[in-house]
């Protein structure tokens, strides 16, 4: 949030700033009158004193409920300028769907692409995501770019993003949802037009034929407990419960962020899942040796 | 004088032995009972809150399972605030407030200990989870759908949601005792604009106990039928709505964080007039701020859900709301440091506790206050920011003013002083400790560190934070250790303490240290706000006749007055001694086990053993019948 990349998190970042300072403020003048009446805790007076001084009130009056309400009321006025310009961000020209699952990201861009746990964005342009859950609530948010906005079953809520600069977010759910809710992260890539509609293209299109040395582990893959659960666009391979796959290999992390997307992470994750995320929904994989290479092999090419 | 004492000792006196144990109804006794239980489930809750921090401590460590986490953050938050917290602002009150208004008990003694078996009976039911490996870990917020049986399908949610009832039973129950009590137990000339401000906090927990917690009550309610019996409260694809549960545990959650924060601010009320030798500048306004949060804490429970995608104007609302909750902890503020200002500091203990409390109060005061921009909100709400916040608020608003009340009243209680060089390092380990532990936080929280995760990855800029808060928490432990060290040392050797160590301003330091059965020989006739300092024929417990002490030897009884001006209107019969609180409460818990275990001849057999309690319990008994 400290860093904003988005034009909302701008607005927070400048909201906290303000906020920031007058609690400084703040609280410098209650430590500094507690700082006064310890200097002058031994001068003389009576055992006990029991006046009532005139300034007593106004002082109360005046210091503790019309000066915070000036001030308090100031930052109310702020904030809801702020919250009504996030929320009315102006016209998106795309919108992209995200749903939760436990514990990860299914997205869904217009005309049937479907990745999982990476979404890429035009940067510049205001981009209308609508997310929902399948099972519990999730929260989807990206502090780099924009508040939060909670995932629930049964609801549709909407959050506008425009991303003010082309990089990478890192994004985490923040609704408690259950055993690996701390190994939930996404990552929203903003990129310039022209790099994003190629990424686009290349998402719809189905999975790349596998090259001579890859198609054993195609067949490995398409005979294996994989695709119970898994989709690859253009095979055989049409499960829905887990991330489509279509283009496995071009996502930059495994299991929601939980791993790099490496060689060896992914020869891992598809043997032993519950050693790297314990509890997450995906089984262990039986394969020799020498078939969970060729699977691998295979997923790499899924560009 | 002594004559009055030797004609209402053996009215009063409980006696030793297990009978008196098992049925006291004294309000001190009940009240210490509330404090050490209370102060018992602090340390459990505390050591969960270790482990966690250990686990965090780097990144990506194993030390605990995701299921160890998820349940020891569930049960340290459920154990803090329904066991811990709320017991021990109950346990200073049950002590103090009768002692503050010139009462010989509370309204109600048998209900008070009730409430207190209650507590004892719900604590030992909740962390019995633990010994079946089935604790709560959906957290103390507890979300549906999550904490439905379809994701949480183990006896986890049913310890939660039968627990909050029962102990509901408990704080209800007591609750309704202290507004009786207050509103019509005080001695005569006790009118309300002279009812010490601690007694005014507790006026104020007690009415929002009574408002905020039927909506906890229907809503567990409503989770065990949908547990159990396939209902579809929050059940979308049932016609439900998850969102529901939400609506109704803020609408008690909000509140609750105010009913263990007012009667704290009030114990810094009771303390700072005594340390800053003068009477308190403000009181009208400090005891008019205290009712207002009471007010105002039942609309703004929806800051919590700021990001459950609300329609724009009803959270434009709810931030104006919760802005305007700011004012009156300023306004108290500002009348305290008016008070510190214009009067003479002593630096002992209780004073330093109260300092550091004023200090943290308002850096969790002014963080709170960035909540209720929405934005601002959305942004951090759930992060780490969050958990810095509330630990300010409740650890720096309620555990530094009731650490600064056992040094305060500790002497009352045990008849000795604490060893102030014990207090200054406990106080200097536990403020330094607290900053080290929660103020990194902030950070986190801002670095995007969301709360509730069992481990993060490293170079996210959170390893530094966390690593100093874990340190932090030791250094905090062992600030608490010396002050549990010193209260048990002092027990024994410590410096006697007579009446009035403090030279303090309200009836309890006119009494005996600790006060006797009956706490005053005579019930006074107060006629100023700072009793104790303006009435000097007061102290020793007993005012003489003349002077409007009213003995009352004739039997167990006290006085009651009108609620606003306390005018003396009856004498009340006080019950005796009874086992039939501790009764039901097994009763009951033989229901709620029942329950739990869907053994419904066992709840049956519960219920009707609480029938057959209650009949034990109101049963006629000549002389000594109550109602």
């Amino acid at each position: 949030m400290l860093s904003p990349e988005g034009e909302s998190a701008r607005r927070i970042d400048g909201l906290w700033w303000l906020m920031f300072w007058i609690s400084v403020v703040v609280f410098a003048a209650v430590a500094g009158l507690m700082a006064v009446a310890i200097v002058r805790r031994r001068r003389r007076g009576p055992e006990v004193d029991a006046s009532e001084p005139r300034w007593g009130d106004p002082f109360v009056v005046i210091a503790g409920v019309i000066v915070p309400a000036v001030i308090l009321t100031s930052v109310l006025v702020v904030s809801a300028r702020d919250m009504v310009a996030i929320t009315n961000a102006g016209d998106a020209q795309l919108t992209i769907e995200v749903i939760g699952h436990m514990w990860w990201w299914e997205v869904r861009y217009p005309g049937g692409v479907e990745t999982a746990n990476e979404i890429h964005v035009p940067v510049g342009e205001t981009v209308r995501f609508e997310v929902s859950s399948v099972d519990v609530i999730h929260s989807f948010w990206v502090p780099e770019l924009a508040p939060k906005v909670d995932m629930i079953p049964g609801r549709t809520n909407v959050l506008d993003v425009r991303a003010e600069r082309p990089g990478t977010s890192r994004g985490q759910c923040a609704e408690f949802c259950g055993l690996q809710h701390a190994n939930m992260a996404l990552f929203v890539v903003a990129e310039a037009r022209a790099e994003f509609d190629p990424w686009l293209r290349n998402e719809a299109l189905p999975a790349p034929v596998p090259g001579p040395g890859a198609t054993a582990g195609l067949g490995i893959l398409l005979d294996s407990s994989c695709v119970g659960c898994h989709t690859i666009r253009g095979t055989e391979a049409s499960g829905t419960l887990g991330p489509d796959l279509t283009h496995v290999a071009a996502r930059q992390t495994l299991a929601a962020g939980t791993i790099a997307n490496t060689h060896e992470n992914l020869a891992a994750w598809i043997s032993h899942p519950q050693s790297i995320k314990p509890g997450a929904v995906m089984p262990p994989t039986d394969l020799s040796p020498q078939e969970l290479s060729a699977v691998v092999e295979y997923l790499e090419g899924l560009t | 004088m002594a004559s009055y004492a030797e004609r209402l000792e053996p009215v009063w006196r409980e006696g030793s032995g297990l009978a008196s144990w098992v049925g006291t109804v004294d309000h001190k006794r009940i009240g210490l009972r509330y404090l050490y239980t209370g102060f018992a489930f602090f340390v459990i809750a505390g050591l969960e809150a270790m482990l966690m921090r250990v686990q965090l401590a780097r990144p990506e460590l194993a030390v605990l399972s995701p299921q160890a986490y998820n349940e020891l953050f569930s049960m340290h938050g459920v154990t803090m605030m329904f066991l811990f917290a709320t017991p021990v602002l109950s346990g200073f009150g049950n002590y103090f407030v009768p002692l503050m208004i010139g009462a010989r008990d509370m309204a109600f003694p048998r209900l008070n200990a009730f409430g207190y078996w209650v507590f004892l009976g719900a604590g030992f039911f909740l962390n019995s989870a633990f010994i079946i490996r089935q604790a709560p870990d959906d957290g103390w917020f507890n979300y549906l759908p999550l904490a439905n049986a379809n994701f949480t399908p183990s006896l986890a949610i049913d310890f939660y949601a039968l627990g909050l009832i029962f102990i509901g039973v408990s704080t209800t129950s007591g609750a309704i005792n202290f507004i009786v009590t207050i509103l019509k137990l005080r001695a005569p000339g006790m009118t309300l604009n002279r009812i010490p401000i601690f007694v005014w906090g507790e006026l104020a927990f007690a009415l929002t106990v009574v408002f905020a917690l039927p909506a906890l009550t229907i809503a567990s309610v409503f989770l065990e039928l949908e547990r159990r019996f396939g209902f579809h409260f929050y059940d979308a694809a049932g016609g439900g709505d998850p969102v529901l549960w939400q609506h109704l545990f803020w609408f008690f959650g909000h509140p609750e964080v105010y009913l263990v924060v007012l009667p704290a601010l009030g114990l810094a009320s009771a303390i700072i007039p005594t340390f800053s030798r003068r009477t308190m500048i403000g009181y009208t306004y400090i005891v008019l701020a205290e009712l207002f949060i009471f007010v105002i804490s039942f609309g703004v429970w929806v800051h919590h859900m700021f990001a459950v995608g609300l329609p724009t104007i009803a959270m434009g609302f709810i931030s104006a709301a919760s802005f305007m909750v700011v004012i009156p902890s300023g306004t108290q503020i500002f009348a305290w440091l008016a008070t510190m200002v214009s009067g003479r500091l002593v630096l002992s203990t209780p004073m330093l506790f109260v300092l550091g409390f004023i200090l943290l109060f308002v850096i969790g005061g002014l963080s709170g206050a960035m909540f209720s921009a929405v934005p601002f909100d959305q942004a951090t709400t759930d992060s780490y920011f969050v958990v810095a916040h509330l630990h300010y608020v409740l650890v720096g608003g309620a555990v530094f003013p009731m650490f600064a009340g056992l040094y305060h009243w500790g002497p009352k209680i045990l008849g000795r002083k604490l060893d102030e060089r014990l207090g200054k390092i406990s106080f200097w380990l536990m403020f330094v400790g607290f900053n080290l532990t929660f103020f990194p936080m902030h950070i986190a929280g801002l670095l995007g560190q969301p709360r509730r995760t069992y481990t993060y990855h490293e170079g996210l800029g959170w390893d530094l934070p966390n690593l100093l808060s874990t340190m932090g928490v030791f250094v905090m432990g062992a600030g608490i250790l010396v002050t549990f060290w010193n209260w048990l040392r002092s027990e024994h050797q410590g410096e006697l303490a007579g009446d009035d160590p403090w030279g303090g301003e309200t009836l309890e330091w006119t009494t005996g240290s600790p006060p006797p059965e009956y706490n005053f020989e005579t019930i006074p006739t107060v006629r100023s706000r700072e009793p104790a300092w303006d009435q000097p024929e007061l102290h020793g417990g007993a005012q003489p006749p003349e002077q409007g002490g009213r003995p009352l030897t004739a039997g167990h009884t006290t006085l009651s007055t009108s609620v606003t001006d306390a005018e003396p209107q009856a004498i009340v019969r006080m019950p005796h001694a009874s086992p039939w609180p501790m009764f039901l409460t097994l009763a009951l818990m033989l229901t709620f086990y029942g329950m739990l275990l869907s053994s419904w001849g066992v709840a049956v057999a519960g219920a009707a053993a609480s029938v057959g309690a209650l009949m034990g319990w109101l049963w006629p008994r000549g002389e000594t019948q109550e109602t």
